[in-house]
C-alpha cells in the first residue's frame, strides 16, 4: 500500500514545489531589504559635478522623496528613466538621484542626453554610501518618508505598476500624515 | 633549445599573471592569523550580486568594495561577529552561508533532517516487506 501511495505523494509534493518556484521566479533574486523601517543612513557626499558642495542625509529629510540609485553604465537605468522623469514632472514626489560608482563626466553626459529629472544628484563615486543602503544592483529606488524612514525599496528598473501601486499610495498615506 | 624557450615563455607568462593577481588588491596583513580570518570571512559571506558566489570568489565591483570594507573593519579591530552584523544589517541574512535559526529559516534547517527521516522509514518498510515476501516465497518453495 505504502509503496503505491508514496511515489504519487512525492510527485505531488515536487509538482507543488515546482509551481511555487515558477510563480515566484520573477523576483527570486530580489533580496528583502533589512533597511525597510529604518532611518536613512548617514552620509555626506558631493553634489554631482560640484565637489565643493556637500549634501548630507539631514539636508534631504523633511518631505517624502524617492532616492533613485543610477549610473551611466547601467542599461536598466535607461529603461526606467522615462518613468522617473514622468514621476518627477507630475510633482507628486520629489526624486533625488544617487549616482553610483560612476565617472562624474559620464554621469553628466548621460543626464544631458536623457534628461535630468532629479532635484539633486548625489555622487557616490566610491560606492561606500550605497553599501550602507544595501545596494547590490543598480537601479534601485528607495522611498523615504518625511521623517527620513525608508518605507519601500524597489530592486531593478521601476515600472508604472510599482509607481502606482507601491510608491504613490505610500506617499499619500505616510508622507502627508507624518508629523 | 626550443624546449628552453618554451619554458622561459611559460615562466614569464606565469609571473605576469601572478603580478596581475597581486595588482588587483594589494592587502597587507599584520599577521598570518589575520590573513586567515580575512579568508574565512570572505568565503563565508555571500556576494549579493552574483548570488551563488562568495565574496572571496566574486569579481563583481561590489564584492571588491565589500572585501575592501571587511579588510578595513579588521584593521580597525572589529570582531568577526561585528563584521557579519555589518553585512546582515545591509543585505540581510541572505549574505550568510550559515543563516541563523529563525522562524523563516526553520524549513531550511529542519527539512533535510525530516526528509532523511522519511527516507529511512520508507527504506525500513520496503526492506521489511521484501523480506517477508521472500520468506513467504521460500516457504512455499520448500
Amino acid at each position: 500500500m505504502i509503496g503505491r501511495v508514496l511515489p504519487i505523494a512525492a510527485f505531488l509534493l515536487l509538482a507543488v514545489l515546482l509551481a511555487v518556484g515558477l510563480t515566484i521566479s520573477d523576483h527570486k533574486s530580489d533580496l528583502p531589504s533589512p533597511l525597510i523601517g529604518k532611518q536613512l543612513p548617514e552620509f555626506s557626499l558631493p553634489v554631482l559635478g560640484r565637489n565643493d558642495e556637500l549634501v548630507t542625509h539631514e539636508d534631504l529629510i523633511g518631505e517624502p522623496f524617492l532616492l533613485n540609485v543610477w549610473a551611466s553604465w547601467c542599461p536598466s537605468c535607461r529603461v526606467e528613466h522615462p518613468l522617473i522623469e514622468k514621476l518627477a514632472a507630475s510633482g507628486k514626489l520629489k526624486v533625488i538621484g544617487l549616482n553610483y560608482r560612476d565617472e562624474p563626466q559620464d554621469a553628466q553626459a548621460w543626464l544631458r542626453r536623457f534628461g535630468n529629472p532629479y532635484a539633486v544628484n548625489i555622487a557616490d563615486v566610491s560606492g561606500r554610501t550605497a553599501i550602507d543602503l544595501g545596494v547590490y544592483a543598480a537601479p534601485e529606488s528607495f522611498l523615504v518618508d518625511a521623517d527620513g524612514q525608508i518605507v519601500f525599496k524597489q530592486i531593478g528598473a521601476i515600472t508604472q505598476e510599482v509607481i502606482d501601486e507601491e510608491i504613490l499610495p505610500r506617499v499619500q498615506n505616510r508622507g502627508t500624515t507624518a508629523k | 633549445m626550443i624546449q628552453y624557450l618554451i619554458k622561459t615563455a611559460l615562466a614569464a607568462a606565469l609571473a605576469f599573471f601572478a603580478l596581475l593577481a597581486i595588482a588587483q588588491e594589494p592587502l597587507v596583513f599584520d599577521s598570518a592569523e589575520q590573513e586567515e580570518r580575512y579568508k574565512e570571512l570572505t568565503v563565508e559571506l555571500r556576494c549579493a550580486v552574483c548570488q551563488n558566489q562568495n565574496l572571496a570568489d566574486s569579481d563583481a565591483p561590489l564584492a571588491q568594495d565589500l572585501r575592501q570594507e571587511i579588510y578595513k573593519m579588521m584593521q580597525a579591530g572589529k570582531s568577526d561577529d561585528q563584521i557579519k552584523q555589518f553585512m546582515v544589517e545591509r543585505y540581510g541574512d541572505f549574505v550568510l552561508y550559515r543563516p541563523p535559526v529563525k522562524g523563516n529559516t526553520l524549513a531550511l534547517w529542519l527539512l533535510p533532517g525530516i526528509l532523511l527521516g522519511v527516507g529511512a522509514i520508507v527504506v525500513f518498510f520496503t526492506v521489511r516487506n521484501r523480506n517477508r515476501r521472500l520468506a513467504a516465497q521460500s516457504e512455499e518453495g520448500s
